[in-house]
């Protein structure tokens, strides 16, 4: 009798923590949100980045700033794309986020990470940088800034509060620069080259989606989607009139 | 008084070390040396307020992100190979630092050992604690990650300087002859320039909050803003201003106190530029334009034109750094400026009332100054 409990032991804790990952994530019924989002205008042009000699080694061509990356069919990249529910919450999927320094640039330029995961933050470069996360006050987000002297060198940092974007900078070279999107679920993308995004593993439901650009602003749509529903949006952002 | 030039009083002190007499040393308000240290000191303390300005102009005060270490390192003994990017002027601006504290403890102790006037040692003493205050500071706006520690550290170093610069107007030749005539009583003048200089100094606390919100430029254009000559704050119109920004560097985005800030900053400058013009003739008229207040007002309207372009260039350049911190530094003068024509009116006496009783060199008519002349031409 002992014996058949001590095989069965190990079996029904593997039982357990499969029926738990299960009612997580209800990947059975998980619907997909998907679209495209499209600058409308004529964007001002990017300025190029002046670096040092020894950041300018590590860039063989020209770097410009990232404001308004367009692609095909005036797809707009780097829009941060989310679920703005504010009751809606769900833990991290997937694997750490990493957010690399490359040639003295960030790299990417815009990611996601849910409140409470942690993410990396490596240097690739073979040269110091110093990695300051500069949160907005009040946000319940705390501001860290630490250095990484060494290439390869990597630390996880997490943010506990909700906030679309915060900013990640080095001070060492002021150029550099990212965002990272902080929300309760990974139910969020950031669009590619071309403006695409896909939101995957969406609970069935009612949702408002926001797509938001550093320059372009933000814009939302509802959208309703069932078990299983794949739903397209396309959004329109304008570049900004002058004042 | 013997080894004093100028017939000045003085006191010997023994000094024992150890038990055993070593040295015999004589307190006089006649220190030529001491002077020249204090001047010395006075110029370190503008250097460093000139880095100091490159710091935030380059937006790079947080690059190194310890203190008083230097990324782990003893900061005196960070390797020169790593001064890279902003560290370059961040850990060069601790170090000058660190060579004016010693160099203010050097001057207190010099005044303690030296200066006869208890009230110019306890001045010195003061520096020290200023300069003690001033590093702390620095240290924790980088520790505390506060902005506004930045704001206080940059004002107490604008008052440092003017500390500093007091001490070596204080331990001048000049200022000790002039005692000699008993003008003590403080004129109109004097008082105008003390009043300007508490107006510069307020605007120096504007430009220091402006720079150290680290936002950049809150109005990008002059003598407009935004296109008009009072722009718009409301909270669409800042959120189109920050929309519409191409930032090269991690500045903050704007909000509508720093574009009124900015608004308030150009208007006190013309107001005073307008009081320094009416301080400087003033002083003139009364002293002359040949005497050593004469000639320092002269250089005060002189130096705030200085700066006013300097201001215009800042936005017009959107905030070369280069610009921007001679702004910084230019500023820290025109104050030390106002400060030193305020204490040289009021040792002379009063302005507006007695001009003349004053001669083209300052002296007054009928009161004999032996060395005054001599000093004054």
């Amino acid at each position: 009798m002992d014996r058949l409990i001590g095989y069965m032991k190990p079996n029904l804790a593997y039982l357990n923590s499969v029926l738990a990952f299960a009612a997580v994530v209800p990947v059975a019924t998980a619907a997909e949100i998907s679209g495209k989002i499209k600058l409308n205008g004529t964007p001002p042009p990017e300025k190029t980045i002046t670096m040092d000699a020894m950041c300018g080694k590590l860039q063989p061509k020209p770097v410009t700033t990232r404001h308004y990356v367009v692609g095909a069919d005036k797809g707009l990249a780097n829009v941060f794309v989310y679920i703005k529910n504010a009751d809606l919450k769900a833990p991290p999927a997937g694997e750490a986020q990493l957010l690399d320094q490359v040639g003295c640039m960030y790299e990417p330029y815009v990611m996601g990470v849910v409140t409470g995961q942690k993410f990396k933050i490596r240097n690739s470069d073979p040269l110091l940088h110093n990695v300051h996360a500069t949160p907005k006050p009040g946000s319940g987000n705390k501001e860290f800034n630490f250095g990484q002297p060494v290439k390869g060198q990597v630390n996880e940092k997490q943010f506990d509060a909700p906030e679309v974007l915060v900013r990640m900078k080095c001070d060492v070279h002021p150029w550099m620069f990212a965002y990272v999107g902080v929300v309760n679920h990974p139910y969020f993308a950031v669009t590619d080259k071309d403006g695409n995004f896909k939101i995957s593993g969406v609970p069935a439901g009612k949702y408002t989606v926001e797509a938001f650009h550093l320059k372009a602003g933000a814009k939302t749509q509802e959208v309703t989607v069932g078990a299983d529903e794949k739903k397209a949006l396309e959004f329109t952002l304008d570049v900004p009139a002058a004042p | 008084m013997p080894g004093s030039r100028c017939g000045l009083t003085g006191e010997s002190q023994r000094f024992r070390f150890g038990g055993r007499r070593t040295a015999q040393m004589t307190r006089s308000t006649d220190n030529p040396w001491l002077h020249r240290f204090a001047v010395l000191t006075a110029l370190a303390t503008w250097v460093l307020i000139w880095i100091g300005g490159l710091v935030t102009s380059h937006g790079v005060g947080m690059s190194v992100p310890d203190w008083p270490t230097t990324y782990g390192y003893n900061m005196f003994f960070f390797p020169i190979s790593k001064w890279v990017g902003g560290i370059f002027y961040e850990h060069t601006h601790r170090l000058v630092a660190s060579g004016v504290g010693l160099l203010t403890v050097i001057l207190f102790v010099w005044l303690a050992l030296r200066e006869e006037r208890r009230w110019l040692r306890r001045l010195g003493a003061l520096a020290v604690l200023a300069v003690v205050a001033q590093g702390v500071l620095g240290g924790l706006r980088v520790t505390a990650l506060k902005d506004e520690i930045g704001i206080f550290h940059a004002t107490l170093a604008q008052l440092f300087l003017v500390m500093i610069c007091s001490i070596a107007l204080f331990t001048s030749r000049w200022w000790i002859q002039s005692g000699d005539q008993g003008r003590a009583a403080a004129g109109v003048a004097g008082k105008g320039c003390l009043v300007i200089s508490g107006l510069i100094l307020l605007q120096l606390v504007i430009g220091a909050v402006m720079r150290h919100q680290h936002a950049g430029l809150a109005i990008p254009d002059f003598p407009t803003a935004y296109g008009k000559w009072w722009p718009d704050m409301d909270a669409e119109a800042v959120s189109r201003y920050n929309q519409m920004r191409g930032e090269v560097t991690a500045v903050n985005p704007i909000t509508a106190f720093q574009i009124g800030l900015q608004m308030v900053h150009r208007i006190l400058g013309v107001i005073i530029v307008g009081a320094v013009v009416w301080a400087a003739i003033g002083v003139i008229r009364c002293f002359g334009g040949s005497s050593l207040p004469g000639r320092l007002s002269t250089l005060w309207l002189v130096t705030l034109l200085i700066q006013v372009t300097l201001g215009m260039a800042t936005i017009w350049t959107n905030k070369s750094a280069d610009v921007a911190t001679a702004h910084v530094a230019v500023g820290a003068l025109s104050l030390v400026m106002g400060v030193m024509l305020a204490l040289m009116v009021w040792r002379l006496g009063p302005t507006w009332r007695t001009a003349k009783d004053f001669d083209g060199a300052g002296a007054r008519v009928g009161v004999p100054a032996p060395g005054e002349a001599r000093l004054l031409a």
